[in-house]
């Protein structure tokens, strides 16, 4: 019964992740051969095409891509902690709540990277009401910003709804014990609410890492492809790979995979441990319930 | 003093409700102001369109801009790449559930890490690929790799479903002379359709939202998927980016899945909070 699936992702994932990290040693192209003529074909060029990997556009692009992932997942966290700690108060209105909130999470990020680009034009919504005269969809510093105001907004409710759904999980005892032993509000939160709803937040904070460290559209379409001040790993591979250097792209490629598979790792091992200890425990839950 | 500072939480709890509401729902807002506005007032500040036009959405529909073709194909690509990840995804997830074999875990551990590559590692290969096999401008070359996202969130969602169901029913109906495949599809399949439904609409608003597969797979304007399409809408002039008319696509795209949020809001929160907590 597995093997449609393993058939379908050998196909669309295996296949290309090995093809890339292979590619990623090879050039192709005409060269000389040893006679003088001119061959085309494809040859063992070592590592040629890591080279680009310690030149500055890719060191750009990998500042840009951990700078926006840092910041966009610290303010997402913060607001969508506050927000789901709005949300579980709310009974009136609740559903109109939760269908305002699945807006910004279901606009098409290309549409949303038009809508944003618009806010921000120079004689746009954005300048009117901030009394600013500022270029934000140029390419310069103003840039970085208008991206990062753009994910934000797009993905907090995303990340409000995942907490919410860990808060929802806590007992009420806990926070009347909280209360009878007279716990400020405050107290309450960093010492019951936020060690009790961790699990939920975790996951919402890998999900948006690894979601965050492959941006690609909303730079794309906000500034533009090739924007040295937004450009992301995967804008500069997708540009290279599109200008058939496949050697370069491939190398990029390699290396931004290998960048967000050691930041998995280290966020699962740092952060996670009970993380995946309680999934551990689930599974032997479960396969005992199942025997 | 006591009742005092009740009604003052619950004048900040409706606030911060009011808040999160505008939050979500002001940017959105303004974008379909902007679509309704004249081309020449395009530029007002006023809170609504004074006049009310619909020169922008008459102008998305001009037969050159290609807008409802690219709808199509985005139906198209959507859905078919949602019927086949729950076709394919349905039988994964059951037999994650419910059977025992050796190296679960690490399937699980496989869906999983398989939904966090980059998209763009993916995309160098299988445009090399689809050069080759000649599959540029084709719907296949957009499915086929939407499946790298789509059949991991089908399977992890689905798994969750699957589990939650009581395994005596199908021990009941394979008492009864069931196959395990008979009792799957006879007992557990409807039982599972909320949650492949929702699993669905789930997978369908994923892909629908894809963009860089597109970009790089598609350039011919008739086979493009509306967002890529409306990103690269033209104006008059070429350095003139047409935002009336691109508001008015961005709604109109954005119009099916409103609707999907508004009347399956309840399932899709609980298909997207399923994976992080189970």
């Amino acid at each position: 019964m597995l093997s449609p699936t393993m058939i379908v992702l050998a196909l669309v994932v295996f296949y290309p992740l090995v093809a890339a990290m292979r590619e990623s040693f090879y050039e192709s192209g005409q060269r000389l051969d040893a006679d003088g003529f001119v061959v085309e074909g494809e040859w063992f060029a070592g590592l040629a095409n890591y080279a680009g990997v310690v030149q500055q556009r890719f060191l750009n692009a990998a500042l840009n891509t951990t700078l926006f992932t840092v910041v966009t997942v610290a303010l997402e966290v913060v607001l969508g902690v506050a927000m789901a700690l709005v949300m579980r108060r709310a009974f009136r209105g609740r559903a109109f709540l939760r269908a305002s909130i699945l807006v910004p999470w279901a606009v098409p990020t290309a549409v949303a990277g038009l809508m944003w680009k618009w806010i921000f034009q120079a004689d746009g919504v954005a300048n009117a009401l901030l009394g600013t005269e500022i270029l934000w969809t140029a390419d310069g510093p103003w840039a970085k910003l208008a991206v990062v105001v753009a994910d934000v907004w797009k993905t907090s409710p995303f990340v409000g709804l995942l907490v919410l759904a860990g808060l929802q999980i806590i007992p009420a005892e806990v926070y009347e014990a909280a209360r009878v032993d007279g716990a400020t509000p405050r107290q309450t939160f960093w010492r019951v609410t936020l060690p009790l709803v961790k699990p939920a937040l975790l996951v919402a904070v890998l999900f948006r890492l690894m979601d965050a460290l492959r941006v690609f559209d909303l730079p794309y379409v906000m500034i533009g492809p090739r924007k040295q001040s937004v450009e992301t790993l995967s804008g500069l591979i997708w540009d290279e790979a599109t200008r058939v250097h496949y050697g370069p792209a491939s190398a990029y490629g390699t290396a931004l995979f290998l960048y967000i598979a050691v930041i998995a790792f280290v966020f699962v091992k740092l952060l996670g441990a009970d993380l995946l200890s309680d999934v551990r425990a689930r599974r032997k839950e479960a396969a005992r319930d199942g025997a | 003093m006591a009742r005092e500072r009740v009604r003052a939480r619950r004048f900040w709890g409706s606030a911060g409700m009011l808040g999160i509401a505008l939050y979500c729902l002001v940017p959105f807002y303004w974008m379909v102001v902007s679509s309704f506005r004249r081309t020449a007032d395009i530029h007002d500040k006023t809170p609504w369109p004074a006049p009310w036009s619909l020169e922008s959405y008459g102008a998305v529909f001009a037969a050159d801009m290609g807008f409802g073709r690219s709808l199509l194909n985005s139906f198209v690509v959507a859905g078919t790449t949602t019927l086949v990840t729950l076709a394919v995804g349905t039988l994964a997830a059951y037999a994650l559930a419910r059977l025992e074999f050796r190296g679960k875990n690490v399937v699980l551990a496989l869906v999983i890490a398989v939904s966090m590559f980059p998209g763009a590692l993916l995309i160098v290969p299988l445009l090399e690929l689809f050069t080759t096999i000649g599959w540029i401008n084709t719907y296949q070359a957009m499915i086929v790799p939407s499946m790298s996202f789509a059949l991991p969130l089908t399977i992890w969602n689905l798994t969750t479903f699957f589990r939650q169901l009581p395994y005596d029913l199908e021990q009941a109906a394979m008492i009864d002379g069931c196959t395990p495949f008979a009792a799957f599809r006879r007992v557990m399949l409807p039982l599972a359709a909320p949650g492949v439904f929702t699993t669905a609409i789930l997978a369908f608003i994923a892909t629908w939202n894809e963009f860089i597969i597109a970009v790089t797979m598609v350039n011919d304007q008739a086979r493009q998927p509306a967002t890529v399409r409306i990103a690269q809408f033209t104006g008059a002039a070429q350095f003139d980016t047409p935002f009336g008319t691109q508001m008015a696509a961005g709604v109109l795209v954005t119009i099916p899945l409103v609707l999907l949020v508004l009347f399956f809001q309840r399932r899709i929160v609980a298909g997207l909070t399923a994976g992080a907590l189970k």
